[in-house]
């Protein structure tokens, strides 16, 4: 029998599955195209909410690490490398690397300085970027075509790079899932609602933290990755403060702390700005408010509406 | 000379002009329940946060059956076995009764980086966290959210979670604060039991608690200790009925 819990992870998952079902799109496959960046984010937030939601630690450099994977496919291919087994790879490992280091320096302070020294790291990866005079510098570049898996040419078209999208979605989700259910997991929840009580049972959550953090800088390298192969451009502007400010606004709008929440954030976001950019030019005013009402009003976010209205909270 | 559970040697705090801890030595043997008691303020909750790491002293030393411990932080001073509980209730409000405790557990049992696997699913933990809970009589509160346990299953909580940290030294900063007559007589009960099986340094109010159980008592009086000796001594020495005893027994 399905779980009760299960019910809304499966719907989200069924939506995503049916939906290059249900016709074609026309040939520029807008619909498509849409809901493509929808999952890509989807991975960015579910990795944010893993130390944002979960670890408690206010991130504000995420975008970074999108950054990092798009111009790790954007660099290679400049060298000719299009090969997604040489790219992923990279992308990971610079992500994670990236990680490493700055998390081993943030994660000595607490609260806002925290907050203000991941700041300051994404800002140092953004004008990094912009300093790639040979990469384009500010104004980014075009890549050649979309990544080849092992020679082959296969996601080239919109259809097949949504179902690309949608495995690797699949497959962040799902280790997300043991990652927060796990011994591991289980400190980490700890340590967010009492660390001091999780170090005097004897938990040096240093190393926790840290590798938390490096775990989700890691997913958010597969997410620039995919990125990247979207869109088929690569600029500094993936990594702005802003898009670190976004990726935060997504999980608050799903539920800190709520994989599902992540997904349905970024969708509730990414769907309510691409509609609201169609009624007026001015949509950001109304944007705004719209999402302090939520934060103020809808405390938990979508999550924490959702589980009123069903009466499950499992922590998940 | 057998060497000593816990021994501190001229440990010092002082918050900027105030001595709290005034050079404090102390021996306590291996099994001893060791009482401390002292007015609001004396610095008993200060020396507890000294000798489990959560406060680092501004000099002296401290010693855990010989080996120097003084450099050693919180987390791991509580992997070598000092355990401790808090005066103000610390839990994890939003895990169950059981949760909280199988993390305690999960210190002590392999590692933590596991990454696969449901934690809340492992009898070795779970098992160990129940026979904890049952020693401080919570076992049928064992699925409940930990917030929603009243104040005094709260403390026993507490209790549980230490124990099941397999301390060699527990630290309990007033056990029995805000304890109903039921729950506290289910505590000292659970003392009185543990006592001779462990190290434990109690700070408690309750002096007909701590008259009965500890083997030994210090008196701590603005950061310094006055006497220590044992229950009867402690209730004939003159200075402590002066400085602390003599307002209570009056
Ligand atoms: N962080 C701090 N900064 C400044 N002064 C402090 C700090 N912590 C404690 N004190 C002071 O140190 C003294 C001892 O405090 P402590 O909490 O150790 O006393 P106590 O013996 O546990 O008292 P009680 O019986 O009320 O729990 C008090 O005067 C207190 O105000
Ligand atoms: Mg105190």
């Amino acid at each position: 029998m399905i779980m009760r819990r299960e019910i809304l992870p499966l719907s989200i998952f069924l939506a995503f599955a049916v939906l290059p079902l249900l016709g074609d799109f026309g040939s520029d496959a807008f619909i498509l195209s849409i809901v493509t960046r929808v999952m890509i984010f989807a991975i960015a937030a579910v990795s944010l909410d893993l130390i944002l939601g979960y670890g408690a630690l206010v991130s504000f450099g995420h975008a970074a690490f999108l950054g990092i994977g798009a111009y790790a496919v954007g660099i290679l291919s400049a060298h000719g490398i299009r090969e997604a087994a040489i790219q992923i790879p990279a992308a990971l490992i610079v992500s994670a690397l990236f990680a490493l280091l700055t998390g081993a320096i943030s994660l000595r302070t607490k609260g806002i300085y925290f907050i203000m020294i991941t700041l300051a790291f994404g800002q140092m990866a953004y004008f990094f970027a912009v300093s790639l005079a040979a990469y384009g510098g500010d104004d980014g570049m075009t890549l050649p075509g979309r990544s080849l898996f092992f020679g082959y040419d296969i996601v080239q078209s919109e259809r097949a790079f949504y179902f690309l999208v949608f495995a690797c979605l699949i497959a962040v989700y799902v280790a997300c899932r043991m990652i927060v259910t796990s011994r591991f997991g289980r400190v980490i929840r700890g340590a967010r609602e009492n660390p001091q009580r999780m170090e005097a049972i004897g938990f040096s959550l240093f190393a926790y933290q840290l590798t938390i953090y490096v775990i989700a800088g890691t997913l958010c390298g597969l997410a620039g990755f995919l990125l990247a192969n979207q869109t088929q451009f690569v600029s500094p502007a993936y990594m702005t403060w802003q898009r670190s400010g976004e990726l935060i606004v997504m999980v608050l709008l799903g539920g800190l702390g709520s994989l599902n929440g992540a997904i349905l954030g970024a969708a509730a976001f990414l769907l309510l700005e691409e509609g609201l950019s169609h009624f007026t030019e001015y949509w950001k005013l109304y944007f705004g408010p719209f999402l302090v009402l939520v934060v103020l009003f809808a405390r938990g976010g979508l999550m924490g509406g959702f589980k009123r209205l069903t009466g499950t909270d499992d922590g998940r | 000379m057998t060497i000593p559970m816990l021994e501190l040697r001229h440990i010092r705090k002082n918050f900027g002009a105030l001595n709290v801890t005034d050079d404090v030595s102390l021996t306590i043997p291996r099994h001893e329940l060791h009482a401390m008691i002292g007015p609001n303020g004396a610095g008993k909750t200060t020396l507890i946060h000294q000798i489990s790491g959560l406060l680092s002293s501004n000099s002296g030393t401290l010693l855990l059956n010989g080996e120097d411990i003084t450099a050693l932080d919180l987390p791991q001073r509580a992997r070598k076995g000092i355990v401790r509980s808090f005066q103000i209730t610390s839990i994890l409000p939003h895990f169950s009764t059981l949760e909280n405790v199988a993390l305690a557990v999960q210190a002590r049992s392999g590692s933590s980086f596991r990454f696969f696997g449901r934690a809340d699913r492992e009898a070795v933990l779970n098992d160990a966290a129940l026979a904890a809970l049952t020693e401080v009589g919570l076992r049928d509160r064992a699925n409940l959210r930990a917030g929603l346990l009243s104040h005094g299953e709260k403390r026993q909580l507490e209790l549980a979670i230490a124990l099941a940290a397999q301390p060699s030294v527990l630290l309990l900063d007033e056990p029995l604060a805000g304890t109903g007559p039921e729950e506290s007589a289910v505590l000292t009960d659970l003392l009185r039991r543990l006592k001779g099986r462990l190290t434990i340094v109690l700070i408690e109010h309750d002096m007909e608690a701590v008259f009965s159980l500890a083997d030994r008592i210090s008196v701590l009086v603005y950061g310094k200790i006055i006497a220590t000796d044992t229950p009867q001594a402690i209730r004939d020495n003159p200075e402590v009925r002066t400085a602390y005893l003599g307002e209570e027994t009056a």
